[in-house]
């Protein structure tokens, strides 16, 4: 294979290799595309909606798409293609601060049994272990129960149910990296735990967490719309996808586009995330490169 | 400079490792000596204690399992047994390097090798980065290595070209002392010779005193002054390498020359020790080598050997070469 002497900076960091990287893959591209997209229309989504998403026109109720409203309307006649484009930052908005919080906790936690093995590793482990033991959405669907709706709490449930996974990951990862022959080589050369464990063992551990960011990004996303859609989750009437779904179950036979626009967001998000997931892993193997 | 004085003086040196089933004895009561320069081989088969008394110099065992029970470790006239942990990791790397067995492994593969060696400097000298990543490229260049090179990741490196690396690291500090931990298993023979040519040119441009750590003699030939065969955790023969070469006394010696296949002569089979090492936890009585021995007699299985000078500088641990037998 040709080297690359062109595409290199001078400080050739992961950062740029990285991304050379990820240009390879056309689906993994699609996937960056599409979640620029969204945090776009998240951003600027007042500019973007050609209508007030809350606004009722009950003259203009159940109409099908057309020039004037691009996915219709729905039972108030609000606009459906607003309210999908205002869905978006709710959406992003927990996907993000759901996966911040888990990756952190989670990740930290982690880091602590992987290092610190005995009595600490078995703690958290074991929590760990009780915490998985129930599924993730009846998990989330206690705690929003226990706390009450709202965004902040349905934030909290979700990023309860998905520590776990980031605690195992990095936990392993750390034990798996914490044997490695180049970690006694940097004990030779002098250096101290916590020098080894910011230079050496969290970036080794830093491509499993970020794919797992990603994807546990779908799944903050998909649990959101699960939780509203059950009415646990997003309160009627703010604009969420999974909400819109839930109002427009009751007509779906007869005005199938209510349900339709709102699906086909989740599904492109998810789609999108899943598979920048997929080559984030790829180009964060430095053993695959080349 | 005191060249009269040793670099590093191991004394009665005994390290344990607690397992499940008991306590190994990997080193016994060693005893060792390198002077300022010198390069030392140090040869045994694969379990005999050789790295294990590597990581004992280093303190670099892995705690709780094994540790040092007895000895003294002075290195340029100071015991290293009573540095601090800070002490001993400002040594490490600047004063005393370790290459490892496996150059695969021993790289962190997210890191560009110009980082790696870079982040040594760093850690030993207070220089800015530019600095620092100016003198890795000298270093690069030093062991072989193309500067255009040095942001490429270790996986883009060969085995050799790794372990050319890794040499560079080693000796970024200018470190009195290397202990080279087989350093050329892994490798292939033609690249085998290359690297240890390199340490051989190193070792005279930094004046670096070695620690080979190897079961190849054939290296120890070329490279070292001095020998010290090792078994179950004690040294049974010491001597410059000439008069190990050709005057090997210990059986043992002796099993290890005859082992190594000879183009001159025509054998059938090669003459092999027989039986392996013994179990660790459950070392045999008197000396530690009489099961596997040819030239074994009473006195061998009960009385433990001890150090006897047969010409000056050569020492061996062996009941053949007791007066009062």
């Amino acid at each position: 294979m040709k080297k690359n002497k062109n595409h290199r900076t001078n400080n050739g960091s992961l950062l740029s290799e990285t991304w050379r990287r990820l240009k390879r893959s056309k689906l993994a591209l699609l996937g960056l595309i599409i979640m620029i997209l969204l945090i776009l229309t998240a951003v600027f989504a007042s500019f973007i909606a050609p209508y007030n998403p809350n606004e009722q026109d009950l003259m203009n109720a159940l109409q099908s798409p057309s020039l004037e409203h691009i996915f219709g309307t729905d039972q108030f006649g609000r606009d459906i293609f607003s309210r999908v484009i205002y869905g978006s930052r709710i959406s992003l908005q927990v996907g993000f601060l759901v996966v911040f919080m888990a990756a952190f906790i989670g990740g930290g936690l982690g880091a602590i049994a992987g290092y610190f093995s005995g009595h600490i590793e078995n703690i958290i482990m074991r929590t760990m272990d009780i915490l998985l033991s129930v599924p993730p959405v009846l998990l989330a669907i206690t705690i929003v129960a226990a706390l009450g709706n709202g965004l902040i709490n349905l934030m909290i449930a979700i990023g309860i149910s998905s520590i776990p996974r980031y605690t195992r990951i990095v936990r392993s990862s750390v034990i798996s990296i914490k044997n490695e022959e180049f970690i006694e080589a940097a004990q030779v050369t002098g250096s101290s735990d916590l020098r080894i464990i910011i230079k050496h063992i969290i970036p080794n551990c830093l491509a499993p967490v970020i794919v797992q960011a990603t994807l546990g990004m779908a799944y903050a996303i998909l649990t959101t719309a699960g939780l509203s859609f059950l009415g646990l989750g997003i309160q009627p009437p703010t604009p969420e996808w999974g909400s819109m779904l839930s109002g427009g179950r009751s007509y779906i036979r007869d005005y199938s586009y209510m349900t339709l626009f709102p699906g086909l967001a989740i599904v492109v998000t998810i789609f999108g995330l899943n598979v920048l997931g997929d080559g984030l892993r790829d180009s964060l193997d430095p053993k695959l490169k080349d | 400079m005191n060249k009269d004085q040793n670099l590093l003086t191991i004394k009665n040196l005994t390290i344990d490792y607690e397992v499940n089933s008991g306590t190994v004895h990997a080193v016994d009561n060693l005893n060792l000596e390198i002077g300022y320069g010198e390069t030392l081989g140090f040869v045994g088969e694969t379990g005999a204690g050789k790295t294990t008394t590597a990581l004992g110099i280093l303190k670099l065992l892995q705690e709780p399992r094994g540790r040092i029970v007895s000895g003294e470790i002075y290195f340029e006239g100071e015991n290293l047994l009573d540095k601090s942990k800070g002490e001993m990791r400002n040594i490490r790397g600047s004063q005393i390097s370790m290459i490892f067995q496996d150059p695969m492994t021993s790289l962190d593969p997210v890191m560009p090798v110009k980082k790696q060696i870079a982040e040594v400097i760093k850690l030993h000298n207070s220089i800015s980065n530019k600095e620092a990543n100016k003198k890795a490229k000298e270093m690069l260049e030093t062991v072989g290595i193309r500067k255009e090179r040095a942001d490429d990741y270790p996986h883009q490196f060969s085995g050799g070209m790794k372990q050319r690396v890794i040499i560079a690291i080693a000796l970024a500090c200018n470190p009195k002392l290397l202990i080279a931990d087989e350093p050329t298993t892994a490798l292939d023979v033609t690249i085998q010779a290359q690297v240890l040519e390199l340490m051989k040119d190193l070792k005279e441009k930094f004046d670096t005193s070695i620690i080979l750590i190897t079961h190849d003699l054939g290296i120890v030939a070329d490279l070292c002054d001095n020998v010290a065969i090792m078994y179950a955790g004690s040294i049974v023969e010491y001597g410059d390498i000439d008069s190990i070469y050709n005057n090997p006394l210990q059986p043992y010696t002796v099993g290890l020359f005859n082992s190594i296949p000879d183009l001159d002569t025509e054998k059938k089979e090669l003459q092999v020790i027989k039986g392996t090492l013994p179990d660790p936890t459950n070392l045999p009585s008197g000396c530690r080598f009489h099961p596997r021995c040819s030239k074994v007699f009473d006195k061998c299985s009960r009385v433990e050997t001890s150090k006897i000078e047969v010409e000056p500088g050569h020492f061996v641990n062996c009941h053949l070469y007791n007066d009062n037998k």
